[in-house]
């Protein structure tokens, strides 16, 4: 086990990670809100129940450090700083936004804030986070890349040989498993042996790996301060598996416990869970920050929401004759 | 006895007879028990068959691919799914190198009973990794069977046709037929691999169709009629091995060819079927078209989707050139998104 720092305490780490945190949050809900209008034509796949690990992580990474992500990208985007007007006009398929309208949503990218790409093929951008730590390595550039995936990637071949590269290398690649306990609608117990856990087989491989609680979010931001550090100091690659949940459907904005692949009350026990409302609860008993203090945060994020959903809905369409246009480099 | 079902209602009936029939019959791939079944195709079959014969499967498709191949090996008959034929781009090792040739390169000492099920997305966002339509892939590799049902009817009976065959099936099927409603005879039947359909007959021009393309083909068709062009609709079924004896002869008589195909036209199916022709010395009357997807990847966003799938109206105003009529511009109003089949459809998938 790791030895970690004492929790942190300092009231501007906090508010910083708590107004990353709800933001997360409130850009997903708002999404869900919106996207009974149809006018988000693409599959959405939201963070909502398992914001703390985007915000905890993040909040320890510097701008040069790069991430990587697959289809559930969204809050990994907003944490690591990634345009938020860019990433509602992508969902609306708008010229503006981060891919122009190519992408959608599980395609996000956003290089001035180090956000590397999103794929949503399981697995596929696990190695590509790998080579990035080495291809930066190798051309003296001190980043950290950090890998997301959820706990069904660790089912993919290429997360073992994307592991085991990194450990060969000793690169400083930080992966970060979100444990939400479904594939889809597939539990992990039918996926795979119910004797040991994710971050057990990742240790097989000789990494460093950690698994921990993924809706406490000063909990995540201690641990991940451990794994850059040691990824600094040139001393390898970290595994980190979160334990968290996701509250709403596999993929699109409403809720799906009534369908029969998990209980109701699997989904409430979770609720109680919640990341925002621990983090809440905590914040107010510190007096980190006070109730008027979290109305104001969560104002400001509405009036950014607000602007960047004008934002997306005013702009137009790509035109026709884009689409063929990035096919190749010219 | 023959009722109207849905796409997806036929596939799951075939499976069932299927597995009634034989023991041997097994179907796994992430999903399969879950409520919503592989879009209902795989409903109730565990209830029915067990979860030895229907199973879950870990988020793993090359190493599963591998697992399907070996319970073939120990004598099982496997069918395996995917959501997306993308995620099965995992898997090419062990189709191509392995199942396609197991057969072959062990003197054909083993039989390689496999049917593989992939589902090509349309519209809705699906975009570069959730839309590819690569038929042409598979078709490409001896040893590998490639079929592309359209109708209730077919995906049905070639289902089962599949299942009973010894040799690796690679079984595609397109999003957009999932809803559409058919006659199905009840019980068991098969439709052989390898034979197309003449799906509406004409004298003019011959439409060569795979898949959903044979379903907007149609749909031309019946509007070229109005202005007096007899459309022929052949829906190839079967792309590995596909049924060059119809197909040649439809066009002999019409004179006139168009391919459709819902997967890119640069060194594809469409290209495959025009060689065909060109070599079998088939006189034409105008030079054949092809009309198939445009060579770049999927864009995303609904307002390129309707420039980057082609429609009823581009195979007529492709046949009116050809046919030398004088189709009036702005002939066909466009009712619904282009982006969805039909209105029921309001995504995410
Ligand atoms: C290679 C591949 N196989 C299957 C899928 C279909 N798929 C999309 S999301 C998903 C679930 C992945 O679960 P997990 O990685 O745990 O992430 P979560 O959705 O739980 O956040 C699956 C199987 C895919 N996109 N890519
Ligand atoms: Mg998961």
């Amino acid at each position: 086990m790791p030895t970690i720092a004492p929790r942190t305490t300092d009231p501007a780490t906090l508010r910083r990670l708590y107004r990353d945190l709800v933001r997360v949050r409130m850009v997903d809900e708002r999404i869900a809100e919106l996207y009974p209008e149809q006018q988000m034509r693409c599959p959405v796949h939201l963070s909502i129940g398992q914001e703390a690990v985007s915000a905890g992580v993040c909040a320890r990474l510097e701008r040069q450090d790069w991430v990587m992500s697959g289809h559930r990208s969204h809050g990994h985007f907003l944490a690591k700083g990634g345009s938020l007007p860019s990433m509602l006009a992508e969902m609306y398929g708008r010229a503006t936004g981060c891919t122009g309208g190519k992408g959608g949503s599980m395609h996000l990218i956003d290089l001035e804030a180090g956000f590397l790409g999103a794929v949503p093929i399981v697995g596929s951008t696990i190695p590509m986070a790998v080579g990035a730590a080495w291809g930066a390595r190798s051309r003296g550039e001190s980043r950290v890349v950090v890998s997301f995936f959820g706990e069904a990637a660790t089912e993919e071949g290429v997360f073992h040989e994307a592991v085991n590269f990194a450990c060969l290398k000793k690169l400083p690649v930080i992966f970060v498993c979100e444990n939400n306990l479904f594939s889809v609608y597939t539990p992990l117990d039918v996926r795979q042996p119910g004797n040991r856990e994710v971050a057990d087989v990742a240790r097989g491989h000789g990494i460093e790996s950690v698994q921990a609680d993924g809706n406490d979010t000063v909990g995540v931001y201690d641990l991940a301060g451990w794994a850059v550090d040691r990824a600094r100091a040139g001393q390898g690659p970290t595994f980190l598996e979160f334990k968290t949940y996701r509250w709403r459907e596999h993929c699109g904005p409403y809720y799906d416990n009534d369908i029969g692949y998990r209980t109701e009350a699997e989904y409430l026990a979770w609720r109680e869970k919640c990341p925002v409302e621990r983090f809440e609860r905590d914040l107010l008993a510190s007096g980190v920050v006070d109730a008027q203090g979290m109305t104001e945060i969560r104002a400001a994020i509405t009036r950014e929401l607000d602007e960047a959903v004008a934002f997306a809905k005013a702009s137009p369409f790509p035109p026709d004759h884009e689409m063929a246009t990035f096919t190749y480099a010219e | 006895m023959s009722r109207d079902l849905k796409y997806f209602q036929a596939i799951n009936e075939g499976t069932d007879l299927a597995m009634a029939a034989d023991p041997r019959v097994q179907i796994m791939g992430l999903g399969v028990p879950d409520p919503k079944g592989i879009f209902g195709t795989t409903a109730g079959l565990q209830e029915k068959y067990g979860s030895e014969r229907v199973s879950d499967l870990p988020t793993s498709e090359n190493g599963m691919t591998g697992v399907a191949i070996g319970c073939a090996l120990a004598g099982m008959r496997p069918i395996m799914t995917h959501h997306r034929l993308d995620f099965a781009l995992l898997t090419m090792e062990q189709l191509v190198n392995q199942a396609a040739k197991w057969h072959y390169m062990f003197g054909g000492k083993m039989r390689m009973p496999l049917v593989i099920r992939m589902l090509v997305g349309r519209g809705w966002g699906q975009g570069p990794q959730h839309s590819q339509s690569l038929q042409s892939w598979f078709a490409h590799v001896p040893g590998l069977k490639v079929v592309m049902p359209t109708t209730p009817h077919d995906v049905k009976g070639m289902l089962i046709a599949s299942i009973e065959d010894d040799n690796p099936v690679i079984f595609i099927e397109h999003r957009w037929l999932y809803n559409l409603s058919g006659p199905v005879p009840e019980g068991h039947y098969s439709v052989p691999l390898g034979s197309a359909r003449i799906m509406r007959s004409g004298s003019d021009l011959t439409i060569v169709a795979t898949s959903y393309m044979a379903v907007e083909a149609l749909r031309a068709a019946e509007h070229l009629a109005t202005h007096g062009v007899q459309a022929e609709v052949v829906d190839v079924r079967s792309l590995r091995p596909w049924d060059e004896a119809t197909v040649l002869a439809s066009v002999a008589r019409t004179g006139r060819v168009i391919v459709t195909d819902t997967g890119w036209a640069a060194v594809g199916f469409s290209a495959e079927v025009v060689a065909r022709i060109a070599e079998a010395g088939i006189p034409l009357k105008t030079p054949p078209r092809r009309v198939c997807l445009p060579d770049s990847p999927t864009p995303t966003t609904p307002a390129l989707a309707a420039v980057y799938y082609p429609r009823a109206v581009d195979l007529e105003k492709v046949a009116a050139v050809m046919c030398g009529l004088d189709l009036p511009p702005q002939d066909r109003a466009v009712t619904i998104p282009l982006d969805v089949p039909d209105m029921t459809f309001t995504g995410p998938f």
